[in-house]
């Protein structure tokens, strides 16, 4: 079932950069599509973490709340950069992930690496070491109100 | 008059992804370490190529070059905390120490239920 996901997205993919519908092509693609399923299957990538399905749903919701936080953390970055003082004090911390799966700490630290002022420079098992440019974004992620987004995006809400 | 308002919007992304991008860069230069840098340019590779590709996907209206450049958002979207986050590592574990004004490293976090700091 994963596998015939997977199969078409790739398929819908080859179309989409391809923009040249002869039958020939269509067929190339088709037969691409299949081996690159093929050749995933061999090597047990097209599972739960190669190719999460499940996560679709908490998706939808999940990308536009990151991506408002990113405009609001990117506007602080900005101003800061601007500001003539240049008011910045980097701070490191640790925080606790509280996802179950690698798929759900790969996002959580990818989403505060992606958020301007904060980046992840250490994962272990689920304890990340953050960089941040201001004590208060250290403080926010410390916080946990992100932790508690991504594990609902990973429960699939 | 709606193509009208598209280009304006158009331009308006165009416009401000771009002066984004300058901050970024401005922001390279005046940061004072390795780690604060990469805060910089994280505003470029975020909210600029964010703003100027949406800026371009108004340009191009409902074909495959929109769809092409959708893609393009997504590598970003993807690549690029990846590629911040081995840059860090790679140079922490060089032995690069980041100016620090607090270091919450070694704190109780939360529960503390996993394992050592660090």
């Amino acid at each position: 079932m994963r596998h015939a996901s997977l199969g078409l997205m790739l398929f819908a993919f080859w179309l989409a950069l391809s923009g040249h519908y002869t039958p020939f092509l269509i067929a190339v693609g088709v037969v691409c599509a299949l081996a690159c399923v093929a050749v995933a299957r061999r090597m047990d990538t097209g599972d739960a973490e190669g190719h999460p399905t499940h996560l679709l749903g908490g998706a939808i919701t999940y990308f536009p709340w990151l991506v408002l936080e990113i405009v609001k953390s990117a506007w602080t970055v900005s101003k800061i950069i601007m500001n003539p003082r240049l008011p910045i004090s980097p701070t490191m911390t640790v925080v606790d992930a509280s996802q179950k799966t690698s798929v759900g700490i790969a996002t959580y630290a990818n989403s505060i690496t992606l958020t301007p002022g904060t980046i992840t420079t250490h994962v272990r098992g689920k304890r990340l070491t953050v960089h941040a440019l201001i004590r208060g974004g250290a403080l926010d992620l410390e916080g946990g109100a992100m932790d508690a987004r991504v594990t609902k995006f990973e429960g699939g809400a | 008059m709606i193509a009208i308002l598209i280009e304006w919007a158009s331009g308006a992304m165009i416009i401000t992804g771009s002066i984004f991008i300058v901050i970024g860069a401005i922001g390279l230069v005046r940061m004072p370490d390795l780690y604060t840098r990469i805060h910089a340019a994280s505003v470029t590779d975020t909210l600029g190529a964010g703003l100027l590709l949406g800026g371009l996907m108004l340009q191009s209206g409902l074909s495959l070059v929109t769809l092409k450049l959708a893609f393009l958002l997504g590598l970003f979207f993807f690549m690029g905390p990846v590629a911040s986050h081995a840059l860090a590592q790679a140079a922490l574990q060089e032995g690069i120490e980041p100016l620090l004004r607090e270091d919450r490293r070694h704190r109780e976090a939360g529960s503390g239920e996993s394992g050592e700091a660090r």
